[in-house]
């Protein structure tokens, strides 16, 4: 009994630390352009993908992962040069729509460079599951959940302790009065989509090796994310990461005690109910309307 | 839209208010002259029944300026509540398209309630969850809706004239659509109309000078489930097989692409949105590799370089060519 519950915890805690990195990245990139991008999910699989590509190229695993990574954040960085800034002034639904497409166009471009199939990566430790109190853990939850925390730290550190840091968080309270006081804020917009790619090449790839990737895959991690960042309240870095864990646990709880077929049904249902009881997120605070 | 008629053709009044309806009837007319076997019949069926959706979807996108990534749901709700009831329980055709327009419509409006008091991204969150909770429980409810592999209505049958060639369905479609119109224009210059569009405008002045904002909101949310009902029942009885795919997130993404691409509150622009973005994978179905790449290309393009959408934007060169 008590077993399978930590069973499903552990379940919920690997699933929830890359929901938390892309809940991190959406909650990044509205801070600096109050922008939702659907192709968050992407990222994770840009990552994973080049990864892969490059291992069975010969290049060793760490090489792999940091090249794989910098791939990731160009695709970031170029997403928002070529999409983002020249629609600076849309609106909320034509934001949508460009992240939406460009999710579709990197699906396209993914599918036409890799392939449609499924791939994997070997597990970073071996795959001899360690047992803790009755529950089995694979190593390479360990690394997820490890690596998750580790750039969570630094992504703290970065916002709260660097003067680039605080510049983007200058710009994301008062973009005006940030760029008064010199703050550069195309470079503030620029810098949170390097960001959020980064987060989300280094999730999808330390998450390879347990559930695999294919270029379909983004989709479903997409919404994971976006929901943990509006479970969180968006915008809210923290939030983000407490809706991200949140919200695995519960997949994973009633995957285990409920039903699978239901688990993301489940994970929807209890994001409705959180937004018409707190429509502004968990830890959101309230929006004020000007006419 | 005026400025598109030379001025020798201008209408009398009554006429003028309903001159694009007038157009999209002449075009449907004389459209079957250029379709040349049961295949290009099929696509500019789907391209009418996306158009229904799309024009209902547009109400609530352009004129109340709500977003929904969950209309699919609505439109595959409606197919199901067709197929279900016509083959399992041997309903009339019509019979279960009004059923799944009214159970459709207390669905949307039980929702409509709190979900609506939400805005932006947080509004897109809700009806995306919605659309995919809808879509798992028919996936999963594989004894009344045939899971994955999907299930199919009876055929169409009205007054005892089953709609069964492709010619039939064109001009069935056809008259469904002109109905869709008809009715959205109507209600675009009914108080309702100027009411939206001052919610459109700025919510709170509105709600200052007197609109019950939440109400207006709800209403138009359930009028738009109930066209994408109406238009998936029509759906179900054409299509060989109704699967859960239609519902999908891919899918109400779909909808609001046609609706932005062809012109946020423009109902020609619904119409003209949906057959471009419906007839395109059917073009491009050589370059197969490269479509997703393509659609991605023009939804980014569009919202970049046309905001307002196809045809506000053409209509607004013309008649500055027009003007002296």
């Amino acid at each position: 009994m008590i077993e399978s519950m930590i069973q499903f915890i552990l379940a919920g805690l690997t699933s929830g630390a890359i929901y938390a990195l892309v809940g991190l990245g959406f909650s990044i990139i509205y801070n600096a352009s109050h922008v939702i991008n659907f192709a968050q999910g992407e990222f994770i699989v840009i990552g994973g993908m080049s990864t892969v590509a490059l291992l069975a190229a010969g290049v060793p695993l760490p090489l792999a992962i940091v090249l794989a990574t910098l791939v990731t954040m160009l695709v970031g960085l170029a997403l928002a040069r070529f999409a983002i800034q020249p629609a600076k002034d849309a609106d909320v639904v034509a934001l949508i729509i460009i992240t939406i497409g460009a999710s579709i166009f990197l699906r396209g471009v993914v599918q036409l460079v890799f392939g449609k199939d499924i791939h994997s990566l070997p597990a970073f430790s071996g795959e001899t599951p360690l047992n803790l109190m009755g529950a089995t853990l694979m190593p390479q939850s360990l690394w997820v959940m490890g690596i998750s925390s580790a750039l969570i730290v630094v992504i703290a550190w970065f916002f709260n302790a660097t003067l680039a840091g605080k510049a983007m968080l200058a710009t994301a309270y008062n973009a005006l009065a940030a760029r008064l006081m010199g703050v550069d804020t195309k470079w503030v917009l620029l810098s949170a989509f390097a960001l959020s790619a980064l987060l989300g090449a280094v999730g999808g790839i330390v998450v390879t090796p347990i559930t695999f990737v294919s270029y379909e895959s983004g989709i479903m991690l997409g919404l994971k994310g976006f929901s943990a960042a509006v479970l969180g309240g968006l915008g809210n870095g923290v939030g983000a990461v407490a809706g991200g864990l949140i919200l695995g646990i519960v997949e994973a709880m009633s995957a285990g005690y409920l039903s699978s077929a239901y688990k993301d049904a489940i994970a929807f249902i209890i994001i409705l109910v959180v937004l018409v009881v707190r429509p502004n997120g968990l830890f959101g605070k309230k929006g004020i309307d000007r006419v | 839209m005026t400025s598109m008629l030379p001025s020798a053709l201008r209408l009398p009044p009554a006429l003028h208010r309903h001159r694009g309806l007038i157009i999209l009837a002449a075009l449907i007319a004389v459209l079957p002259l250029a379709l040349r076997n049961d295949y290009h019949y099929d696509v500019v069926i789907n391209a009418g029944l996306n158009a229904i959706v799309v024009v209902g979807l547009n109400l609530l996108i352009g004129y109340a300026g709500q977003i929904s990534l969950g209309h699919a749901a609505f439109f595959g709700l409606g197919a199901y509540v067709s197929a279900i009831l016509t083959t399992t329980y041997g309903w009339p055709a019509l019979g279960a398209m009004a059923t799944g327009i009214v159970v459709v419509g207390i669905v949307a409006y039980v929702i409509a309630r709190p979900i609506l008091r939400l805005k932006g991204h947080y509004l897109a969150m809700a009806t995306l969850g919605i659309g995919v909770i809808i879509s798992i429980v028919l996936n999963t409810e594989a004894q009344v809706t045939g899971g994955p592999d999907g299930m199919s209505a009876a055929p169409f049958t009205v007054l005892g004239y089953t709609f069964a060639s492709e010619q039939s369905w064109y001009w069935l479609v056809g008259g469904a659509l002109l109905l869709t119109v008809w009715l959205s224009t109507n209600l675009i210059d009914s108080p309702i109309g100027r009411a939206l569009r001052a919610l459109h405008g700025a919510e709170i002045g509105a709600r200052v000078v007197g609109i019950d904002t939440t109400r207006y909101k709800v209403l138009i949310f359930v009028i738009s489930a109930m066209f994408a009902s109406f238009a998936g029942s029509l759906f179900a009885h054409h299509t060989p097989t109704v699967t859960p795919s239609i519902l999908g997130f891919i899918k109400s993404v779909e909808f609001v692409v046609m609706a932005v691409f062809g012109g946020m509150a423009s109902v020609m622009g619904s119409v003209v949105g949906a057959f471009i973005m419906t007839l395109l994978p059917n073009v491009l179905a050589a370059f197969e590799d490269f479509e997703p790449i393509i659609l991605g290309g023009i939804m980014m393009g569009t919202m970049i370089f046309m905001p307002k959408g196809l045809v506000p934007t053409i209509a607004k060169k013309l008649r500055r060519k027009e003007a002296p």
